[in-house]
């Protein structure tokens, strides 16, 4: 195994030398990073042109003059990096700092949400096959496999942002949309559930008045002017969570684990009013902490009421711990919610359209996370968008095939549930093309990204990228490359650990 | 792939069960029938894939007939009235006259623009170039990555190194990061040209499943015997290994293809793919998309069409992967597997 990481470093950073060369090059001669000054008719015209020469090392031919930059970025190993200048005389180094923050920000929370999503619903799918739910969100993964993304941008833009703000200057659902709603949601939580005639339309109609209820209770609370969700909300979520995550990771069979998440939610309820009125002035480090904190004492919950059987409960006791955790945070972020919407900055239409903050927002933590939110929102559903069609297909495709093999008939026929089989036997198996095909996908996304900021107009890496691209000045798209080519290659190495790691067979070879 | 065995009666399998019941079914679907016949078949199946290739073909037919063609200072004109770089009259303020209820066409139904241009026609005109984007960009990223791939997996070996380390190095720069730096480059020479570049970059993933494909099938029986029987390298990649492979590369071209639909207009939104006086349906949303308010039809119309195009190809694709890929066959359904059933415990 050692060899066979050291082999792959090697190579990887051979790679890396080559991409970085070969991009390098095309930038360099992909116009004349001159030609503004040639055509410009101002008196210092030579002058001008020499200190440009001078800065960007211009009189060096492209070919060597790779390896001035290629000197700079191995500065870094010593803590000195130098990426150069861009052709305003600025400094790379500095600009990057400032613009991969805010791209990698984007990009990971995308592709979390993405890949959660998409494996939920590639295995919910592929568990229902030919079922209209199949069928719906095989159709739509393809629509949103074709969709251009700036198309989708400029419509999300207009819709749920200047939509959405509309509704929310005066929070009103019309009478008739209530039942139009109820009526959707119980076709789609039909097409989900398993059955048949009777049973069918008995879930339809389960769903279709919960939702009216739900919905008819938001309307007459003024919800979307006060979001919360409060302590009634919190401890049925808890509860069906606990419930939920016992059926899924050990079987409600396992009373032990029963107890511990059922345990671990009572805990999260009682946490409620000291976590929503007693964290007003927590930095963010702390709230990280709480965090962590909050799972520590699930994973000992669990370990202490797990008695032979310690590590599958404290693992379901840990999961429900971070859901707690989670659904708390996301109470204590509603809050502040009529704060940040009416303050001065905000002026009643939160959702934005440009940026990635607020500029002078002042605040809590729980007020720069709302705007975080807000930001955040638009450019996430539009990167979502695009990669969550993949994973699904991905994914379906993956546990189908897993699902057809014959050690899953093996293990049905061994008399094991149905949740034993599709999580221990089949999903495990399922993950493994999945790694690899997410871990190529990074660098990809981060390409993506680009359109997406432009959009937007976040002035992430992406502008970086642009402005050098424009003005044929190669520091600044080096800069843009030497992040998502390393992370490229950074993943493409992990897919093929990870690779090695869940599939014994590649070991072997 | 190229001959589906017989069943075989294994010991302790149990007569008349539902393997057996699936197995007569697939047996008697293609039954008599030659490899081409059961892949058409198939494909014909997949009504997705039915309906796309007529929704495409119709938009095809469409694109090229109607304000005809153009290359350089060669024309030919088509049945529509307005050209894409004539401005006319701008009538009903711009808005389309396009109605359903009654139905009725207008003179302009996809609207005008600011200086009067049918936007129709300009579409339509995007539509051609989009289109013969994505053909050059499919057929060259198809040869390179085959080639490539196939050398690589036949031989192995130092020759397999030096080409998938080639492909790796490729395949680290996003598409869409290499595509606008050279589009920056040739996207003035012309859509033809920015297609050439779009697929000399564009073939890495095919090449790594075509040297997967070619890995698996050169250790195969018929691969021996041609090579005992004295067939040259070529030959044998060519004329035996190949054809095996099709599925594959024809499933990923297609998906390719797709791709370099989105990429073409991603490029042409960020300013480096097809630059005017060509347009592309790409271009026109980014040249329009401030006026998103104003005239919303400059907008809905060349997206509509991109979607469009892509959704049906992406379609076909999947049609071809169903019909070419015998694992993922379809479950037949309870009706028929409880008649072949009983026809199988009837007959035992």
């Amino acid at each position: 195994m050692a060899t066979f990481i050291v082999r792959r470093l090697i190579a990887s950073i051979f790679i890396f030398l080559a991409a970085t060369y070969l991009m390098y090059i095309l930038t360099a001669l992909s116009g004349d990073p001159l030609e503004d000054l040639r055509t410009s008719t101002a008196p210092n015209k030579q002058q001008l042109i020499e200190a440009r020469t001078a800065l960007l090392h211009l009189d060096v031919p492209p070919y060597l003059r790779y390896f001035i930059w290629i000197a700079g970025v191995g500065k870094c190993f010593i803590g000195q990096c130098d990426l150069g200048v861009t052709v305003q005389n600025q400094p790379v180094t500095v600009l990057l700092a400032q613009a991969a923050g805010s791209t990698l920000q984007l990009v990971t929370i995308a592709s979390v949400i993405a890949i959660i999503l998409g494996l939920v619903v590639g295995i919910t799918t592929a568990l229902r096959q030919y079922s209209g739910y199949d069928y719906g969100v095989t159709f739509l993964s393809f629509l949103f496999f074709s969709l251009p993304i700036f198309w989708v941008a400029v419509l999300l833009k207009q819709f749920v942002a200047i939509g959405f703000n509309d509704f929310l200057s005066d929070p009103q659902i019309a009478p008739w949309i209530i039942p139009i709603l109820a009526v959707i949601s119980g076709l789609i939580w039909m097409s989900i559930l398993p059955g048949k005639g009777r049973r069918k339309l008995i879930t339809f109609a389960a769903a279709a008045l919960a939702s009216a209820a739900v919905i008819i209770y938001m309307d007459l609370s003024d919800w979307f002017s006060y979001p919360h969700i409060g302590i009634v909300g919190v401890a049925l979520t808890l509860v069906g969570a606990a419930f939920g995550v016992t059926t899924i990771s050990t079987g409600l069979k396992n009373r032990r684990a029963l107890y511990a998440s059922l345990v671990v939610a009572g805990i999260g309820v009682a946490a409620w009013y000291p976590f929503i009125y007693f964290t007003t002035g927590l930095p963010f480090w702390g709230w990280i902490g709480i965090g962590v904190a909050t799972v520590l004492v699930a994973l000992g919950v669990g370990w202490f009421m797990g008695g032979d059987d310690r590590r599958p409960v404290a693992r379901t006791a840990a999961i429900v711990g971070f859901i707690a955790f989670s659904v708390l945070s996301l109470d204590r972020f509603m809050q502040v919610w009529d704060d940040y919407a009416n303050s001065g900055r905000i002026k009643g239409r939160p959702i934005a359209t440009i940026g990635s903050g607020t500029p002078g927002l002042e605040g809590s933590l729980w007020v720069h996370g709302v705007d975080l939110f807000t930001h955040l929102l638009l450019p996430t559903l539009a990167l979502i968008l695009i990669s969550f069609a993949t994973y699904t297909r991905y994914s379906r495709a993956s546990l189908l095939e897993v699902m057809n093999q014959d050690y899953i008939r093996t293990a049905r026929a061994k008399g094991l549930t149905e949740r034993t089989v599709v999580v221990r036997h089949a999903f495990r198996n399922a993950l493994i093309p999945i790694a690899t095909i997410v871990a190529f996908d990074i660098g990809g996304i981060i390409g993506g990204a680009v359109i997406t900021e432009r959009v937007f107009g976040w002035t992430g890496m992406g502008a970086l990228f642009q402005n050098g691209l424009d003005h044929v000045d190669p520091n600044p798209v080096m800069a843009f490359f030497l992040v998502t080519g390393s992370l490229a290659i950074l993943f493409n190495l992990i897919a093929d650990l990870v690779y090695a790691g869940l599939d014994p067979r590649i070991r072997v070879s | 792939m190229s001959t589906i065995p017989p069943p075989v009666e294994q010991p302790g399998h149990h007569e008349g069960g539902v393997t057996d019941a699936e197995n007569s079914i697939e047996l008697k679907e293609i039954a008599g029938l030659s490899q081409g016949q059961i892949v058409r078949k198939r494909f014909f199946r997949h009504r997705g894939a039915l309906i796309s290739m007529v929704v495409l073909a119709f938009i095809i037919v469409l694109a090229f007939t109607s304000v005809g063609v153009a290359f350089g200072s060669w024309k030919s004109g088509g049945w529509w009235p307005y050209t894409w770089n004539i401005a006319v009259a701008i009538e009903n303020g711009g808005r389309p006259t396009l109605s359903l209820f009654p139905f009725s066409i207008g003179n302009h139904p996809f609207g005008q623009d600011e200086i009067g241009r049918d936007i129709f026609a300009v579409v339509m005109r995007g539509t051609q170039q989009s289109l013969m984007i994505m053909v050059i960009v499919g057929a060259i990223a198809t040869f390179i990555g085959t080639v490539i791939g196939a050398i690589s997996g036949y031989y192995r070996g130092w020759t397999d190194s030096v080409l998938m380390r080639f492909t790796d190095i490729i395949i680290t720069i996003p598409v869409i990061v290499i595509g606008a730096v050279l589009g920056r480059r040739f996207g003035i020479s012309g859509a033809p040209v920015l297609a050439i570049i779009l697929g000399l970059v564009l073939w890495t993933g095919l090449a790594r499943l075509v040297r997967g494909e070619f890995l698996s099938l050169r250790e195969r029986e018929f691969v021996d015997a041609a090579r005992v029987a004295g067939a040259r390298d070529r030959r044998i990649i060519f004329r035996h290994i190949l054809p095996n492979a099709i599925g594959v590369i024809i499933v990923n071209s297609t998906l390719l293809m797709a791709a370099a639909i989105l990429i073409e207009t991603g490029l042409s939104f960020l300013g480096y793919g097809v630059q005017a006086p060509d347009t592309s349906l790409g271009k026109i949303i980014s040249e329009n998309q401030v006026a998103f308010s104003t005239r919303p039809w400059l907008f809905w119309w060349p997206g509509l069409f991109i979607i469009a195009i892509a959704l049906c190809i992406n379609f076909i694709g999947d049609g071809l992967r169903d019909a070419f890929d015998p694992r993922q066959r379809r479950m037949p359904t309870d009706k028929a597997l409880s008649r072949a059933t009983f026809v199988t415990e009837k007959s035992a």
